[in-house]
């Protein structure tokens, strides 16, 4: 034991000792020192304990499943992979001045460089979604009653054709839609809902032109939205849900609406 | 794509615990953790051969204090992130006794990230030097440091272990 390791005890085999990386040998070392130095082996103790509650404490965290959005397939796909850097820099950034720190992380890596375009788009999806959905007399302008007005309606004011997804798959009904004031051409806002009254918005406008990017996921306090562009639309869905049904919602509208326009080609 | 997915997602688990003890929000640590995974998949083809786990708790980190500063408004130096509190509410409520994410929360950050990632995420001394970009020496300080600041913390200095050890476990 010491005889055959003669070096004296440091701090650094007493931390290798609490974390279990000393070979047995030396282990036994220390733990002959410790039997003489009932100081250092009540902090020895402490330590382990520490450890001991950092772990359990934390473990829940680790064994959860983890969430979709973190699956990597759905951070890139390779369609995904090449974006504008400023639209999602734009975007992000937009989100963080309108939410001012809602939450704990504002970074999201993602700051406007200088002369970038701020996009304040899931911004102004948000605050329509927060102005709206708690509507009980109008919440939307056209009602879907039978969704072919609503389309006929909302195309013959944005001037080019709309798509209305079907959502009843995710468990969203149509409720109807509503124009928005947005920069020179107004923005298309539908809403849906649940069984559970869950109000969903789809908010899409033109802009910008070109690329395929990624669903960006932005939440403020309960409020959560993933956005994309896809062929010079903008899109945006907003709902207090959780983020995998959100997610599933945003393919399913990208789905339909990628599917529609190459379909009409 | 696949085969970024087969080596990265066994790390995303880890990445949300250490994730979730920086911020103590579970929400914020899923954004940091999404934030980190796209930024290493666009590092990805820059990437030397070299510990991935290291490469991925790195990003991570550096993620978090790029977050913190520009919280802040203002570049600050590493002293200053001394006094940042990543308040937040506690999911798992803690069982009568301080919570011990409460006293991780009361360190500076550099000794706060040694002692999780070497109590909690097992790394050996050498990894957390590679994530921190630091010496080996300077890990074993900030980990001595660490832990007896956690001591006073939890009330589990050597002078009351003899007299009444609180056993929360």
């Amino acid at each position: 034991m010491t005889a055959s390791d003669p070096r004296p005890i440091g701090e650094d085999d007493l931390h290798a000792f609490v974390d279990g990386r000393l070979d047995p040998g030396r282990r036994a070392g220390v733990e002959a020192w410790l039997a003489a130095h009932p100081e250092a082996a009540a902090r020895v103790a402490a330590d382990r304990e520490v450890r001991d509650r950092l772990r359990a404490r934390l473990a829940p965290v680790s064994e959860e499943p983890i969430p979709a959005r973190l699956r990597i397939a759905n951070l890139a796909t390779p369609h995904r992979m090449r974006i504008p850097r400023w639209w999602t820099n734009a975007a992000a950034a937009a989100f963080l001045l309108a939410l001012g720190g809602a939450s704990g992380w504002v970074g999201r890596g993602a700051v406007p460089g200088p002369g970038a375009p701020v996009e304040p788009m899931t911004q102004a999806a948000v605050s329509a979604f927060r102005t709206y959905v708690v509507e009980a007399a109008h919440p939307v302008e056209v009602r879907a009653d039978g969704s072919s007005d609503l389309v006929q309606w909302l195309a013959a004011r944005l001037g080019r054709p709309v798509i209305v997804p079907d959502l009843r798959t995710q468990g969203f009904r149509l409720m109807g839609g509503r124009l928005l004031p947005a920069g020179d051409e107004p923005a298309a806002m539908l809403m849906y809902d649940d069984d559970r009254g869950t109000r969903l918005t789809l908010y899409s406008r033109a802009g910008p032109s070109g690329g395929r990017g990624v669903f960006r996921y932005a939440r403020a306090d309960d409020v959560a939205a993933f956005s994309w562009i896809d062929a010079g639309m903008s899109y945006v869905v907003t709902a207090r849900t959780d983020e995998a049904r959100l997610l599933r919602v945003a393919q399913a509208v990208d789905a339909q609406v990628s599917g529609q326009r190459e379909g009409a080609r | 794509m696949d085969d970024l997915a087969v080596l990265i997602e066994p790390q995303i688990p880890a990445l949300r615990r250490y994730a979730t003890a920086l911020l103590r929000q579970r929400e914020a640590a899923d954004d940091l953790v999404q934030d980190t995974l796209e930024r290493a998949i666009r590092a990805w083809p820059q990437r030397r051969e070299g510990d991935l786990r290291a490469w991925l708790f790195a990003i991570l980190r550096n993620r978090y204090l790029e977050g913190v500063r520009r919280r802040r408004g203002i570049e600050v130096g590493v002293e200053a992130l001394d006094t940042v509190t990543d308040a937040g509410t506690d999911p798992e409520a803690a069982l009568g006794a301080r919570d011990v994410l409460d006293g991780i929360a009361a360190l500076p950050e550099e000794q706060r990230s040694v002692l999780l990632l070497v109590a909690v995420e097992d790394m050996s001394y050498a990894e957390v030097a590679a994530v921190l970009a630091v010496p080996v020496g300077t890990v074993m300080s900030r980990l001595s440091r660490a832990r007896g600041r956690m001591r006073a913390f939890l009330d589990l200095a050597p002078t009351i272990v003899t007299g009444h050890l609180r056993r929360v476990k």
